[in-house]
């Protein structure tokens, strides 16, 4: 998921979400009490990064892939400790390496992190492995609960970019694009992850029976999930529709802007959203972007602006270059001044 | 492979910068953190086919990157790199929506073509911002801000501590895989292989955690790390949050670029 696909309603929503999650998940860590697992999660966090840079080829397909680390970190770490250590992971990734982003982070850690860690892990995984799992049971557990997460998770990336109506992308065609590559990626995870804890059972087998044993906590991890979800359903409701509401083209609306294109770009999606809303609404008079629109696509337009026809119009090109103009002459004399104030050496 | 060792060697170089003295290091982190979080959240703001309007938040992260002495070149380097996602997001863009939205010397401009153009302007603004926050800021001033604003201590602890191994483990997987391809006449592993390689890295990581624990109980580890923190925030700072506010609540309320146009063609916006 990336900055680029999320507007901020989404992004605010899911980040509550993560948020919640991630302080239950963190009370809950330190109420263990176990100072060992700080470094361990520290060093494991970085394991993720290093084991990504191990590509294999994957049979049959002449494509490569890697080990995405979500559930091998779950196995070894436990689902609280593992939402850490992803969330961290995916912070340092949004911030270094241009995976992501900061506004799409919630959305990430929800993709990544709670999915497999708190759904596919103690609700598919715990349930096949059994306490001491053998080697059969080990890999189907690890396939299922890969693919399980990965469906997940690609399903929510789905909803969530359809929920931002920033691609205009249709639903059901990228449904059907990204569910079944995303099969095939949680056939090769799952694959991997177990093929990676034998090798650990066979190098160090106390370490992997600590990490099977942990008991079958399914119902309590599931605590993090509901008031995860909860957060997102109220931020949705309450401060993601006050920022719904103080979208550009309400504002823009309301100072009686002539829009040229933005009218033809309404529709589908915002359209739906704009009735469910109106359907389910806190504020009954809530005004919604598309509805918005297309009271003013009726209003004659404005006489101050010289006949704005959708096709004709370059309105904006102009002033975005003298902007952007201006913004290089202020960054140009900044840095100017910075050069003068260095020390010289 | 090589991606992963150029993003390296780039996440070392950004904490040089931040390790400088310079304006923007000196603001506190606190008011880097939240500001970009909110010229982000301000960015993703705009409509889909809302270009021109993105021009005035350039400020921020060029702006910031001037005071803080951060060369663009590298900067903008990092952006393109990272941009082949954006740009696969974005591609198919032109071909879903085929409205024209206003034409251009004599080419029609689609909304397609808008959206596309729109993605990747988003694309390179938040990422710089959060290039720029760290160039400025460094990864563990970051942390202690974090911390200082309310996020929980061991989620702190656990980034801190990611970030300093990252260095080190991605050193020795870089040495495994190496070591691998050295011997292994054709390219990559296949997956057992892969695995097997995996598992040695997992096993010597867990071996490291233990040493790195035993290590830090030496010097006093309680369970909680101790990060640097800043001095109180001062003048400088709350110019600094004002400016920010300013620019995010004029971006975000008034159209700059149609109001800049109507003052140079006397029309009036």
């Amino acid at each position: 998921m990336s900055d680029a696909l999320v507007s901020p309603a989404v992004g605010g929503a899911l980040w509550a979400a993560a948020a919640g999650t991630c302080a239950v998940a963190a009370r809950r860590v330190e109420r263990h009490g176990d100072e060992r697992l700080v470094p361990l999660m520290g060093v494991l966090g970085a394991f993720v990064f290093a084991c990504q840079m191990v590509n294999f080829a994957i049979p049959g397909t002449g494509s490569s892939g890697h080990l995405g680390g979500g559930l091998l970190l779950s196995i070894l770490l436990g689902p609280d400790a593992a939402l850490l250590a992803l969330t961290s992971v995916l912070l340092v990734q949004a911030l270094f390496f241009a995976d992501g982003g900061l506004l799409a982070l919630g959305c990430n850690v929800v993709n990544l992190g709670l999915f497999t860690s708190y759904l596919a892990y103690p609700l598919v995984f715990r349930p096949i492995a059994g306490a001491a799992p053998s080697r059969r049971r080990l890999i189907a557990a690890c396939l299922a609960a890969g693919v399980v997460g990965l469906q997940l998770g690609a399903f929510g990336v789905v909803l969530e970019t359809w929920a931002s109506g920033i691609s205009s992308l249709p639903f059901r065609s990228f449904v059907m694009l990204m569910l079944p590559i995303h099969l095939a990626i949680g056939v090769v995870e799952g694959v991997a992850t177990a093929a990676v804890v034998l090798v650990v059972r066979r190098a160090r087998p106390e370490l992997a029976a600590c990490a099977a044993g942990g008991g079958p906590r399914s119902l309590r991890s599931l605590r993090p999930v509901v008031v995860g979800l909860a957060l997102a359903a109220v931020f949705t409701g309450g401060v993601g529709s006050w920022f719904a509401s103080s979208r550009p083209d309400g504002l823009e609306w309301a100072t009686a802007h002539a829009a040229q294109g933005e009218v033809a770009a309404q529709g589908g999606l915002h359209d739906v959203l704009a009735r469910a809303q109106r359907a389910v609404a806190l504020l009954p008079d809530y005004d919604f972007r598309a509805a918005a629109a297309s009271e003013e696509s009726a209003a004659p337009p404005r006489p101050a602006w010289p006949a704005p026809r959708v096709g004709t119009s370059v309105s904006g090109l102009l002033g975005a270059a003298l902007t952007l103009a201006l913004v290089a002459l202020a960054i140009g004399g900044l840095r100017l001044l910075r050069r003068k104030s260095r020390p010289t050496r | 492979m090589s991606r992963i060792d150029a993003a390296l060697a780039h996440l070392g170089s950004l904490d040089e910068l931040a390790a400088r003295d310079t304006p923007a290091a000196r603001l506190d982190a606190r008011a880097k953190v939240v500001a970009t979080v909110a010229f982000v959240a301000v960015v993703a703001s705009f409509g889909r086919l809302e270009l021109f309007r993105l021009a005035p938040l350039a400020l921020y992260p060029l702006a910031l990157a001037a005071l803080g002495d951060v060369p663009f070149r590298p900067l903008a380097l990092r952006i393109a790199l990272a941009s082949p996602f954006a740009l696969g997001v974005a591609a198919l863009e032109p071909f879903l929506d085929r409205v024209t939205v206003f034409v251009l010397g004599g080419h029609a401009v689609t909304g397609g073509v808008l959206a596309f153009a729109t993605i990747l302007a988003k694309f390179a603004l938040s990422l710089g911002a959060a290039l720029v926050l760290v160039a400025t800021t460094g990864f563990d001033a970051v942390c202690a801000a974090l911390e200082r604003l309310g996020a929980p201590r061991v989620l702190v602890a656990q980034l801190a501590l990611t970030y300093r191994y990252l260095f080190v483990l991605a050193d020795e997987a870089a040495r495994t895989v190496r070591g691998y391809e050295l011997r292994a006449p054709a390219g990559r592993p296949d997956l057992r292989t892969a695995t097997a390689l995996i598992g040695q890295l997992l096993v010597r990581a867990l071996a490291r955690a233990e040493r790195v624990h035993a290590a830090m109980r030496c010097r006093g580890f309680d369970g909680r790390l101790r990060l640097r923190r800043s001095a109180r925030p001062g003048g400088h700072d709350l110019a600094f949050a004002l400016g920010v506010a300013a620019l995010l609540v004029v971006a975000r309320a008034v159209d700059v670029p149609r109001v800049l146009e109507g003052v140079l063609t006397g029309r009036g916006g």
